[in-house]
């Protein structure tokens, strides 16, 4: 039977459904299919911190929300146009972020009495009417399908019930018309050695697919065409991957071998997995005992020459901060990678947040200046990466990379850079007492700077003449013998301020983006709500009004420019995933009266919500 | 960046045959112009020049020597030894040094530690090097009290001690730091004592030939804050005192006229070497897989020096960390498809990319 085809420009998907249904796996296979395809898409992972949380419970609600488009898109949407709830609790977590007329696909054979009092409902919802009337519902018995579908393949019926995420999937990919190819290879990849299993995942994305086709139910399938991108070679990407990369990178770009110390936290353990794979990049992963010996194992390698890197998460940055001061007083370059979560203490482990920032730049004892960065999307982790890379590297000094939990497991399609268009790194250690051999007499000075930069030489273990001690007492300047002079401490803690904030001079001016040149009001945020604000934007503008928005990869120091650009705007508006703590930075630094929007509900912002709160800040204005 | 991959020399010590040779080194080339800053009369003072006068006999560069330390009186050590050092934080050397071992297997890296500094603010790092097998060396001195911060009991000072921060009497037990080495599976644990310079350098020779982690507990006197709390053994002649050398029976007391027997439990007892066979007296064997006996021997010092042994307890081969790591790497280079190595453009590329692309026209 033929059926209608709608176009569409762009949809939300929402796949929910108990932590043990598969929904990570299925919502990442549609999104597979769907960058394959060719549309721009956005990803917003959601899942309980406990790995098996009894099952049927709404704490055991996992969720996938992907939001694809015919043209380029900024978040992963704020509504779902389409979900799919494979159990009574799904249905009760997630009805409530569903607008009127979205389409409701629900398993029907999850809907017994026992998972429905799981859920909380004393009744079965879709008895009622008022679902049936607010929703285009589609109710599925995708279970016992799944089950029946599988009748002729030899495994158990536990098996058979678990491959009901692929009917699903199957569905949904025929719904959508996304290819298929790209799911039976990776099912083949991952059950090819048992090849039952295999075939009963393949059979059930099929049965899944054609009961869109025939069934009476499913009447109109839906086409998103292909988003015009910028020509090149694409792939989707998280940005804990993307961090990955960009470390493996900034390693081959700056020479330096990779070590990365690191103890696992969520949500940023799938770095150190990642890196472990790729020790044919002479990339050193040390899993250490705690924080502490992770951050300090990474401090000893720099000492020794590596590019250093320790991942972790805002209670483990906590554990860190004291080596981290060493590593300012000592001055050996060293990424630190916060991949922020809902805090404060353990706060929500999977959950996204932004309130580390004031801990990144203040968060050790004394005047401890360090450099900040941030990524904005998934794929911008990358350069970020990158970016701290070539700041610790050039300056001899730890810097904070901030992503976060949204970020890091949130994907995008990301245009592969050319190798040859990454920046070069190439790091120098010293190899004379001095560069200049006139000027060689009194031996080497592991505190003499490089003049443009205030670098101190990095001369590693191993070099003959330049043998030196280095710790965190303070160091007299230039010859970096222990000193408890009160003049050369007020020299030397001005000098390290002025060294970070000299790192100003390398970055790029900020830039604001105003399409009509007219805003009075400029929207200005820091990391991973580029997205959100940048939806906000769009909606604000085509409602007619203009307004200007510019985001900060550089926390710390600010790009040179920040000044002149926030005292040419009327109003500024701050959104933040945390209280307001950019706001508290551009107050004290720039004495400018900023207006905050905060929400630390430990997901992304809603695009509609900050529209909201933009048009609000311009009728005032 | 400065040669890593050195052949092997040929007799040297085990833990140096990736670290450049050179001999003809002396004492005084291990001195620094900084000025030792320790109280008179501090033990330190004799670690150091054993230390020092050690060194040239490992005939390894002193560019390629490190020493890394925590806080701590003791841990002011690396700025008076000319090499490479760091002076770190409070009880973090261990994890410092293992980074460094871990990535430049070219180096002789040495972490120089104190009682409270290893043992209670490091005590988790300390455990876990000694786990890894990193290839490291520790020299824990233990003077039984903290120094620096003036005077208050350590995780070694003896139940019951008065001090500033314990005027009642402190309330916990002490550990043996030998015992803990042991536990955490040390391959191997060893111990001396800061005024019998040969003793101490034997045994830092021994580290030094010892591939992997080695740690070494040395009595030091502070004179300051706990003077003579090693008085009961200081004596070469002293009767507690046990002087283990591997295959020798172990003989100690006036004129060596004691031994050890195998007791109840797997327990060691002194007895008068007169008293049975001497064919049921132990010999002393180091490289015993099982840490039983080494753990039996450290259990003999009750506190008090009755017996004491010093030396070295265990020594067992297990590979290093930093080796296993380093094969690993080899391995996955050789492995791989891009015959380059680890520099090729193309394998980057290929990485960033992954296997499912699409293209944009
Ligand atoms: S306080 Fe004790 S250990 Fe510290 S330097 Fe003085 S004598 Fe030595």
């Amino acid at each position: 039977m033929t059926k209608q085809v709608q176009e569409l420009d762009h949809v939300i998907i929402r796949f929910a459904g108990d932590s043990g249904d598969g929904m990570q796996l299925t919502g990442d296979r549609f999104t597979q299919e769907t960058a394959i395809f060719g549309n721009d898409l956005s990803t917003l992972p959601n899942f309980p911190a406990e790995i098996r949380a009894p099952a049927g419970t709404l704490p055991g609600v996992s969720s996938f929300q992907l939001h694809f488009a015919d043209h380029d898109i900024l978040t992963p949407g704020d509504a779902p146009d389409v979900l799919v709830a494979m159990n009574p609790a799904a249905l009760a977590a997630n009805l409530k972020d569903l607008p009127r007329g979205a389409d409701l696909i629900v398993n029907t054979d999850e809907f017994t009495k026992r998972n429905l009092s799981k859920a909380g409902y004393d009744a079965n919802p879709l008895d009622d009417d008022s679902i049936a009337q607010a929703y285009s519902l589609h109710p599925v018995p995708l279970t016992s399908l799944t089950v029946k579908a599988l009748e002729d393949i030899d495994i158990t019926r536990k098996d058979a019930e678990r491959a009901k995420n692929m009917f699903a999937l199957g569905l949904l990919s025929w719904l959508y018309g996304r290819p298929a190819e790209g799911t039976l290879a990776f099912l083949e990849a991952k059950f090819g050695k048992k090849p039952e299993v295999y075939k009963a995942n393949v059979t059930a994305f099929q049965a899944g697919w054609s009961y869109g086709e025939t069934t009476e139910d499913f009447s109109v399938r839906y086409e998103v065409k292909a988003a015009s991108l910028a020509r090149g070679k694409y792939r989707n990407i998280t940005g804990n991957t993307a961090l990955s990369y960009g470390l493996i990178a900034a390693s081959k770009l700056s020479k330096l071998p990779l070590f990365l110390g690191s103890y696992p936290i969520t949500p940023a353990s799938d770095v150190l997995h990642e890196l472990a794979k790729h020790k044919r990049f002479g990339v050193r992963t040390f899993q250490a005992e705690d924080e502490i010996a992770a951050v300090g194992s990474a401090l000893g390698a720099a000492f020794g020459g590596s590019l250093a890197v320790t991942t972790t998460s805002g209670p483990g940055m906590v554990l860190k901060a004291e080596t981290v001061g060493l590593a300012v007083s000592v001055e050996l370059p060293l990424i630190v990678c916060d991949i922020q979560r809902a805090g404060p203490s353990t706060g929500m482990p999977t959950k996204t947040e932004q309130a580390d920032l004031l801990m990144a730049l203040f968060g050790r004892n004394g005047e401890s200046p360090v450099p900040v960065v941030a990524a904005a999307s998934p794929s911008d982790c990358f350069h970020a990466a990158i970016e701290a890379a070539r700041i610790a590297v050039t300056y001899r000094t730890p810097v904070v990379l901030l992503s976060d939990g949204y970020l890091a497991n949130g994907s995008e399609p990301w245009r592969i850079p050319e190798i040859s268009s990454l920046p070069d790194l190439s790091a120098e250690f010293a190899f004379t007492t001095s560069p200049n051999p006139a000027d060689n007499g009194g031996g080497f000075q592991p505190f003499r700077r490089d003049p443009a930069t205030l670098a101190r030489p990095w001369a590693i273990p191993g070099t003959p003449g330049l043998e030196h001690r280095i710790g965190g007492i303070e160091k007299a300047d230039g010859a970096g013998s222990i000193s408890y002079d009160p003049v050369n401490h007020d020299l030397m803690v001005r000098t390290r301020q002025a060294k970070i904030d000299g790192i100003a001079a390398s970055i790029p001016d900020l830039e604001v983006d105003d399409p009509d040149g007219d805003a009075r009001v400029l929207v200005l945020g820091w990391g991973s709500t580029y997205g959100s604000i940048g939806a906000a934007a769009r909606r604000v503008r085509r409602a007619g009004h203009p307004v200007a928005q510019a985001h900060l990869r550089h926390l710390n120091p600010f790009p040179a420019n920040l000044g002149d650009v926030l005292r040419r705007y009327d109003k500024i508006l701050v959104p933040e995933i945390n209280l307001g703590q950019l706001a508290l930075l551009l107050r004290g630094k720039f004495l400018v009266d900023v207006i905050s929007y905060n929400r630390v509900r430990g997901l992304p912002f809603r695009a509609a919500e900050l529209a909201e709160a933009i048009e609000e800040v311009i009728t005032h204005a | 960046m400065p040669n890593t991959d050195i052949p092997n020399g040929s007799s040297r010590l085990r833990s140096l045959t990736l670290v450049p040779h050179e001999s003809g080194l002396a004492t005084r080339d291990f001195k620094s112009d900084q000025e030792v800053r320790w109280c008179p009369g501090c033990g330190d003072y004799a670690i150091l020049a054993a230390f020092q006068s050690f060194l040239p006999s490992l005939e390894v560069p002193r560019e390629n020597i490190v020493v890394v330390s925590g806080i701590g009186c003791s841990s002011r050590l690396p700025y008076y030894v000319n090499s490479y050092g760091m002076h770190s934080i409070h009880g973090r050397a261990p994890a410092i040094a293992s980074g460094l071992a871990a990535s430049r297997r070219d180096l002789s890296v040495w972490v120089i530690t104190g009682d409270g500094d290893a043992l209670s603010i490091g005590g988790n790092h300390l455990i876990h090097a000694l786990r890894r097998n990193v290839n490291i060396k520790i020299l824990l001195f233990n003077n039984r009290i903290y120094g620096l911060t003036k005077g208050q009991y350590s995780p070694t000072s003896e139940r019951g001690k008065v001090t500033k921060s314990t005027p009642f009497g402190s309330l916990d037990e002490p550990f043996n730091p030998v015992s803990l080495a042991l536990g955490a599976g040390a391959s191997f644990v060893a111990r001396s004592v800061d005024s019998d310079r040969k003793h101490l350098q034997s045994v830092l020779r021994a580290a030094a030939d010892h591939e992997g982690a080695a740690f070494i507990e040395v009595f030091q006197n502070c004179p300051i804050f706990n003077d003579d709390a090693f008085a009961g053994v200081k004596q070469p002649s002293a009767p507690g005192l046990i002087r283990l050398s591997h295959g020798s029976p172990i003989r100690f007391g006036p004129e060596e006229s004691m031994g050890l027997t195998l007791g109840a439990y797997g327990a060691l007892e002194a007895v008068p070497a007169s008293s049975v066979p001497s064919s049921s007296l132990v010999t002393h064997d180091e490289t015993l897989e099982d840490p039983s006996y080494a753990f039996a021997l450290s259990r003999l010092d009750n506190g008090d020096f009755s017996h004491t042994p010093i030396g070295v307890f265990r020594s067992v081969e297990r590979p290093s960390y930093d080796s296993l790591m380093a094969s690993q790497i080899s391995e996955a280079q050789a492995a791989s498809s891009h015959t380059d190595g680890d520099g090729d453009v193309d394998a980057l590329a290929a990485l960033i990319a992954g296997n499912d692309t699409w293209e944009v026209a």
